[in-house]
């Protein structure tokens, strides 16, 4: 029996009929807002997959088009007067058409690599994945077609640095801390393990300093998160399963992780993907999403207090809230802590809760526009004269930095926990 | 369907990235909120008065027509191409293209969004009050179209009362200015007034100068609740009467507030049958001693709960309940026809009244709430269109809401305009020598029927 390739879509056809097509999105979609035009707007991907389902257009270049034109950050859902939750739809179109017309070569190159945590351990390839950005990205007129995947040459833009010894092979699986303190699973998230070590290295202290016992578990793999942003679902639900099994060897009170995007998919992607097919396999993530936390809302709820340690010297700070933080209604627990700090001003930026423009693999296929809503965000925060942006999620701080630097800028980009590292005594 | 000729000249004309007529586009501009669904042969972007006056030549030569359309958030299938055609959408001319202090007047391109415009006026101390509930989106070109209303329309009045002149592509290509940025002027036919809420049928918009206001010194937020819809609906011609001019008067019906209550629990008080959230803005001691006027006014029409707004932030939470409203009311069945008749201030109660008799005799909900202070109510019959029979008694309703709204003086329609959902009923309210005058007119300024044909008039 052939498969139908609209399956995926099926899924979701229910939450479709939701959408009056009002225009409500086109006020809040990032990629609306750069391109000006309906198919990037929520309504208009929700015509889409209408129409899909119905049988009247094809899965071909001129959906693939469209569907690649979302950010999935959410924000359409969250102002949607009738909750329709496109992100879900637009991850199902891309199922669909990931299913009819295989994957791109470079989604490809991502499922391989990320569901090989062996290769991601050889830098270079581990840098090949976390960024899209190692390579030359341009939509070739000839319909979007990538030109083939080139690392290292990241055209205008600002590579991050990769760390020359990964977090997780520096601590052992398993760092006790003091009796009668939670037991508490850290999901480290290749951000952070392979370029952005110093972040896992704050979390650690910070939980440390709690007195807390951290596992580590070493059979961690990648969220998922870039597979699913090319509609390569197979892979996610690999890794889901992968983590599930490294996370459930452990017992502990929390799964916790300084990464947005790793949140949003232990925390909600995994349940949705594995769907009704297997609802053991559903209940147990379901189980693990549950107890997966923020950091820096486990941090504020176990009752962290920063102190005076430093040279007393004042620091202006801005709050960048990442998708997958709004998304799960994170927003007041890090700027507490922030404004709990001593010698810390937070002043907010206009839009604070407005997407970076990384929006997984979206700014390989429109490194433009992906820039050009970056460019907004850099203009925000340069605008609050603040000495640094302080942010929950290491894919924004990668976008940040660029955006910053391609600005001319100087403000320093910063995860919650470094500041708050710095402010207890070791 | 256009032959590749014409698509060639429409191409010259805008360039090839601002045309599209792939499926994908043209499903994306087929719809808008009314989710009625057509599809054009072509999608263009013009960026100039001058193309969309070379697009309209061209309509008129090869024989094709035209459809405007700005965001395409109506609510009455003004935009839809419905035939076929090539859609014109105005978005690319988004330009505020001055801010007159002097004068207090601004002049702007179409496809600007409304609350972009009144954010910009604002920084400079100025107002522009329109604020229709799609200002978040919606075009000041389609707002001018649509004649669009809102909320602050008790006080203020809507769109027409704020454009003083325009530019205008006419159907056959010709550009003019009509009005212009005086205070007064008496020469020639009042054409600016005709263009408004013409629906796109009469000419393309491409400048708007609009009158400006000072931007209010304060204002205050009032929830009211009710024990009666009778005490809500008098408590509104009863403010009027005592020539108190909120700026807003914004009224729930119990239906209304079941649904909002089942589905955010904001704590309402057992006995609420109706609500009142009402504003008032100018003078800090001049709204005081307004908000203490209304109160003693309305006390013995059965009031449970007067709340006033001590902040900016109370006064959100106050409106929130408002905007909880649309989100809430697909809870009581899937499909909803959102009419918005409007009747005489003082006969509010009597169509109220009305409009309970006949959720009874079909049997189907009817929601009601909106901007009472102008009389203008948002009568929704909601159903589920796949039982059979409910859309057939929905139709019927509608009819009896219309004729209920037409025997108190009223009108079918005071800011939705009539597009293609309405159209069925326009015999109810204008009769054949009125459809004759303005047929009359739309035949003088298109002859050839080009530019968005098959609306509003039957």
């Amino acid at each position: 029996m052939t498969k139908k390739h609209t399956d995926p879509l099926e899924r979701v056809a229910q939450e479709m009929k939701k959408c009056v097509k009002c225009g409500a999105c086109r006020a809040n979609c990032p990629a609306f807002g750069t391109f000006q035009r309906e198919p990037a707007t929520a309504r208009g991907k929700v015509a889409l997959a209408q129409h899909l389902v119905k049988g009247d257009i094809t899965l071909d270049d001129g959906t693939y088009a469209a569907m690649s034109k979302c950010l999935l950050c959410g924000s359409c859902v969250d102002k949607c007067p009738n909750q329709v939750p496109t992100d879900e739809i637009v991850i199902a179109a891309r199922e669909a058409l990931a299913q009819r017309r295989g994957l791109t070569t470079f989604h490809k190159a991502v499922g391989q690599v990320i569901r090989n945590r062996k290769l991601m351990n050889f830098g270079a390839l581990a840098a090949a994945v976390l960024g899209p950005i190692f390579f030359r990205k341009v939509p070739s007129t000839s319909g979007l077609r990538l030109r083939f995947p080139m690392p290292f040459i990241g055209g205008s833009r600002h590579i991050p640095q990769i760390a020359k010894k990964p977090f997780m092979k520096r601590h052992p699986e398993i760092i006790k801390g003091e009796p009668g303190k939670p037991t508490i699973v850290f999901f480290v998230g290749c951000m952070t393990n392979f370029v952005y070590t110093e972040i896992g290295e704050a979390t650690l202290a910070l939980f440390r300093h709690l007195g807390c016992t951290v596992i580590i578990p070493q059979g961690q793999q990648c969220c998922g998160l870039p597979g699913m942003s090319g509609g390569d679902l197979d892979t996610v639900r690999e890794l889901a399963e992968q983590n599930l099994a490294a996370i459930e060897k452990h017992q502990a009170d929390y799964v916790m992780t300084a990464c947005a995007t790793c949140g949003g998919a232990l925390h909600k992607l995994y349940p949705l993907v594995i769907g009704k097919r297997n609802p053991e396999l559903k209940a147990r993530l379901q189980a693990v999403a549950d107890k997966t936390v923020d950091a820096a809302v486990l941090l504020q709820k176990l009752g962290l207090h920063p102190e005076e340690t430093g040279t007393g010297q004042r620091m202006r700070i801005t709050y960048h809230d990442p998708c997958h933080h709004r998304t799960a209604g994170i927003a007041k627990q890090p700027r507490t802590l922030l404004k709990e700090t001593p010698g810390l001003d937070l002043v907010e930026m206009e839009g604070a809760d407005r997407c970076c423009g990384l929006g997984g693999t979206f700014n390989v296929y429109h490194y433009e526009s992906s820039l050009d809503i970056n460019a907004g965000k850099s203009k925000a925060i340069i605008d609050t004269g603040a000495d640094a942006v302080v942010t929950g999620c290491p894919g924004c701080i990668m976008q940040l930095s660029d955006g910053l630097k391609q600005a001319g800028d100087k403000t320093r980009v910063l995860h919650t926990v470094e500041l708050l590292a710095r402010k207890i005594r070791r | 369907m256009l032959d590749a000729r014409t698509l060639q000249q429409l191409t010259d004309i805008v360039g090839a990235d601002n045309i599209a007529t792939g499926a994908q586009d043209l499903i994306c501009y087929g719809y808008d909120a009314t989710q009625m669904e057509f599809l054009p042969d072509a999608v263009v972007h013009p960026d100039s008065p001058e193309q969309v006056s070379r697009i309209l030549q061209l309509a008129n030569k090869e024989n094709f027509p035209v459809f405007p359309r700005g965001a395409g958030s109506g609510f009455t299938g003004g935009a839809l191409p419905k035939g076929g055609g090539v859609v014109l959408v105005t978005t690319r001319m988004n330009r505020i293209l001055r801010i007159d202090t002097d004068n207090l007047v601004a002049e702007v391109e179409p496809g600007v969004v409304t609350e972009a415009f009144q954010m910009e006026v604002e920084k400079l101390g100025l107002f522009y009050p329109p604020d229709p509930a799609s200002l978040k989106f919606s075009t000041l070109g389609g707002n001018v179209a649509e004649c669009a209303g809102g909320p602050r329309a008790v006080k203020y009045g809507v769109t027409k009362d704020f454009v003083m002149g325009l530019e205008v592509v006419l159907p056959t290509g010709a550009i003019i200015r009509t009005g212009g940025e005086t205070v007064k002027g008496v020469v020639g036919y009042d054409l600016t007034k005709l263009l408004c809420g013409s629906e796109g049928t009469l000419g393309i918009i491409t400048k708007i100068i609009f009158k400006l206001l000072p931007y209010p010194d304060s204002k205050k937020t009032m929830l009211t609740v009710f024990d009666s819809i009778d005490g809500a609906a008098r408590a509104v011609s009863t403010i009027i009467k005592n020539k108190i001019i909120p700026t807003t008067l914004e009224f729930m019906d119990h239906a209304t507030l079941t649904c909002v209550e089942r589905r955010f629990n904001l704590g309402m008080p057992e006995s609420a049958r109706a609500v009142l959230l009402i504003e008032v803005d100018g003078d800090r001691d001049l709204i005081e001693k307004q908000a203490g006027q209304i109160h003693k006014l309305i006390e013995p029409l059965g009031l449970v709960q007067f709340r006033v707004a001590k902040d900016a932030a109370e006064s959100e939470e106050l409106w929130r309940v408002r905007r909880l409203v649309s989100p809430s009311l697909r809870d009581v069945n899937p499909d909803k026809f959102n009419e918005d008749i409007v009747v005489p201030r003082s006969k509010v109660p009597d169509v109220i009244r009305r409009i309970e008799v006949i959720q009874k005799r079909y049997d189907i909900p009817i929601v009601n709430f909106g901007h009472a202070g102008d009389g203008n109510i948002h009568v929704n019959i909601m159903i589920d269109k796949s039982v059979p029979g409910q859309l057939e008694k929905a139709h019927e309703a509608i009819k009896e809401v219309f004729q209920a709204a037409l025997d108190l003086g009223g009108t079918m329609s005071g800011e939705h305009g009539v597009g293609l959902a309405k159209q069925p009923y326009i015999p109810l309210e204008l009769n054949a020598d009125q459809i004759a005058a303005m047929k009359s007119i739309k035949a003088a300024l298109d002859p050839n029927n080009i530019l968005n044909p098959g609306k509003m008039l039957p």
